[in-house]
């Protein structure tokens, strides 16, 4: 029942923003859709907290902890991207000349990602992952061309292109599991995640081992994995505030989502660190090389674009780490980079319309002409390289932990990623908010628009300071869910 | 009776094989769309014959989605979206055409070679399967153009029907009618693209499509 609403509710705004987008209202309205998915999300997180975890509409769906945690996560980053929206497309209007007919479009496809975003987390059939999470891009790569310019075009056509290959490798991956059942059963039902996992023992390791090759390649190219993630920086640069929030916030989560369910089953059928290995080479590679990659950014949001490379390696690490403690990190990393960096780009969103330049050396002084933005944008960057009050700090102080208690050699890649990027984003960031220059005033921003920033930034430093014990005990359950066969 | 279908199913595998590598070694946009159909013509006969040996009647629905949609809309859109731009002309290969049809040629054995382990009765199937997967693959970073690259996409598309369609007789039909419409909204946008790259750039030139980079 919650879960039809969960899907219905932004389909059907969607479809309503689409005749009515070009309104006045239609902002308020997207915030009015999005906070019904976010209150129909806390009602999923206390179904689930009761039932452990439920099958619905013909074993169709399945919500289990892990999937409901990422529901309430990406409707919160919903909501609180619908706030920043108002202000920041209304600025938009002024500076780029933003049309309302292309503001109606916006709202619409802000929905509709959502629609997938929700189906991908609630479903059961892998086929129907593949074709929500396909369906998420595409609405995606509108919105990242949503200005008809040279450089979002190009940025939008190599995200379309390279993701369309990698998602037909992960489909590759997907037929291969599915073959791997079928062989077993001979019943349709084999592309249902529940009986895949609940057969997972039997399949044939080897078979499994080059699915999930495939499966890791198609989906780590949106995650943005290393050799893969050549769209990442343009597609980051190329678009507006609000869609990278969504881009960095909701559909990376989602795209390490289909790995780590394909990783279970993988781990039940190979009874092995295969998928392990993969998930802690593919992370430490992230968070070497887009280290290096940061020192030389110029444009702040290209920045934060290899700053994201960097977190989406280090969950990974964290989670092919494997030990409960690296997992509670990966999923508190998870979380808190998620409201981290999509706080940030809310503050780089604004940072850029008042100076109307991507380039980090233009943006200056913000501290002075906009103390409220200058300070957010600060303290974002301080919880991103892991400060102490910040969770982040708390997930990458224990993923370190568990690195140099498990495998001593991979921690000395580890901390010289780590420094790096922590050298480079401050020294950059630093300029940024002081440093004081003097610009025309072009745009209003008051205190009121900051406050889907300074949200985020005291839930990450809240969590960082005190983790609630509900928290704990529902990522104990998380944790249960991935052990099972190890 | 199933046996014979085997063989069957064996023979389609390698036609698409072969009609990958001519599309990985053809120049001519207009060819490449006729060899995409005939593809699409390949898998849909395939399906018809496993329908009918192994008598699965709702297969009969997915061939016919097939041969519309592979067959008929979508090299009809893409001959139309040709006609319209102007660039029936030939495209730009990157390397030199022995070494593509050497390097694919290593991918056939590389596919056959990963697949030799697996279990028997399938081991051919995804080892000709994933020789498709691959060589579409690489067609798609040997050509030059926007509309080539979409044309690889949908070559590499084929492929897995075909595997989905010969190794394991389908998966469930919701998902196919969800794959198939992801395809065609895909290819929506990527006719929206040809427009507007063609009214920023005059051209569908990927060389336009390379401005971002780090310096």
């Amino acid at each position: 029942m919650l879960i039809a609403l969960l899907l219905i509710i932004p389909l059907l705004s969607a479809v309503f923003l689409a005749f009515l987008g070009t309104r006045p209202k239609a902002a308020k309205m997207n915030i009015v859709a999005s906070l019904s998915s976010f209150i129909t999300a806390l009602g999923l997180a206390v179904q689930i907290k009761q039932q452990k975890m439920s099958l619905a509409g013909n074993g169709w769906f399945y919500l289990d902890y892990l999937s409901v945690f990422l529901i309430v996560l990406t409707a919160f980053i919903g909501l609180t991207t619908a706030f920043f929206s108002v202000r920041y497309l209304i600025n938009e209007q002024k500076i780029r000349k933003l049309s309302r007919k292309k503001l109606r479009f916006f709202f619409s496809f802000y929905q509709f990602f959502f629609f997938a975003a929700f189906l991908i987390l609630v479903t059961n059939n892998l086929g129907i992952l593949w074709v929500a999470m396909e369906c998420a891009t595409l609405t995606t790569v509108m919105l990242v061309g949503l200005y008809h310019i040279p450089q979002s075009l190009e940025a939008a056509w190599k995200y379309l292109i390279l993701c369309g290959f990698g998602l037909t490798q992960a489909l590759l991956g997907t037929i291969l599991f599915y073959i791997a059942a079928e062989k077993l059963s001979n019943s349709h039902n084999m592309l249902l995640w529940t009986e895949l996992h609940a057969a997972s023992s039997h399949l044939s390791p080897h078979m499994i081992s080059i699915a999930f090759v495939f499966i890791l390649v198609g989906y780590g190219t949106k995650a943005g994995f290393v050799p893969l993630h050549n769209w990442l920086p343009d597609v980051y640069g190329e678009s507006i505030a609000p869609v990278l929030a969504l881009l960095s916030g909701v559909l990376l989560n989602l795209a390490f989502y289909a790995i780590l369910r394909f990783k279970l089953i993988a781990d039940g059928a190979t009874g092995s660190d295969f998928s392990n290995h993969l998930l802690q080479g593919f992370g430490l590679l992230n968070i070497i090389i887009a280290a290096f990659f940061l020192l030389r950014q110029r444009e702040i949001k290209r920045f934060f674009a290899y700053s994201s490379i960097e977190h989406i390696g280090l969950i990974s690490f964290a989670f092919g780490l494997g030990t409960p403690l690296a997992l509670f990190a990966g999923l508190l990393h998870m979380m808190s980079h998620s409201l981290a960096k999509s706080a940030a780009f809310f503050s780089a969103g604004y940072a850029v319309q008042t100076r109307n330049s991507l380039l980090m050396d233009d943006i200056k002084g913000l501290s002075r002409d906009y103390p409220g933005l200058g300070w957010g944008l600060l303290l974002c960057v301080f919880s991103l390289i892991g400060l102490p009050p910040s969770a982040l700090f708390t997930s990458e102080f224990l993923i370190l932990f568990t690195a140099i208690k498990e495998h001593i050699g991979l921690t000395l890649p580890f901390i010289i990623g780590l420094s790096i990027a922590f050298a480079a984003i401050l020294f950059r960031v630093q300029k940024m908010v002081f440093d004081p220059q003097d610009y025309p005033q072009t745009v209003k921003i008051t205190p009121l628009n900051l406050y889907p920033i300074y949200i985020h930034l005291v839930l990450i430093i809240g969590l960082g300071l005190f983790i609630p014990v509900l928290f704990i005990q529902w990522n104990e359950q998380v944790i249960q869910l991935i052990k099972e066969f190890l | 009776m199933t046996s014979v279908a085997q063989q069957l199913i064996y023979f389609f595998s390698a036609l698409l094989l072969l009609l990958n590598f001519a599309m990985l070694a053809q120049r001519r946009v207009l060819t490449l769309i006729r060899l995409l159909a005939l593809q699409g013509l390949v898998l849909s006969i395939n399906m018809a014959c496993i329908a009918y040996a192994f008598s699965l009647p709702e297969f009969y629905l997915t061939m016919i989605l097939t041969l519309t949609l592979k067959v008929w809309l979508i090299p009809f859109v893409l001959r139309r979206l040709l006609i319209k731009f102007g660039m029936q002309g030939k495209i730009e290969l990157i390397l030199n055409l022995p070494i593509i049809l050497l390097i694919g040629l290593a991918l056939v054995i590389f596919a056959f070679n990963l697949s030799n382990s697996l279990m028997e009765s399938i081991s051919n199937n995804i080892a000709l399967a994933l020789a498709s997967v691959l060589i579409s693959s690489f067609t798609l970073i040997t050509k030059r153009k926007a509309i080539s690259q979409v044309i690889s996409l949908l070559a590499l598309e084929n492929s897995l029907f075909f595997v989905v369609s010969s190794s394991t007789y389908g998966m469930s039909l919701v998902v196919e009618l969800g794959v198939a419409f992801d395809v065609l909204i895909g290819l929506f946008i990527f006719g929206i693209f040809f427009f507007r790259i063609r009214e920023n750039f005059e051209s569908l030139d990927i060389i336009h499509l390379e401005k971002l980079r780090e310096d």
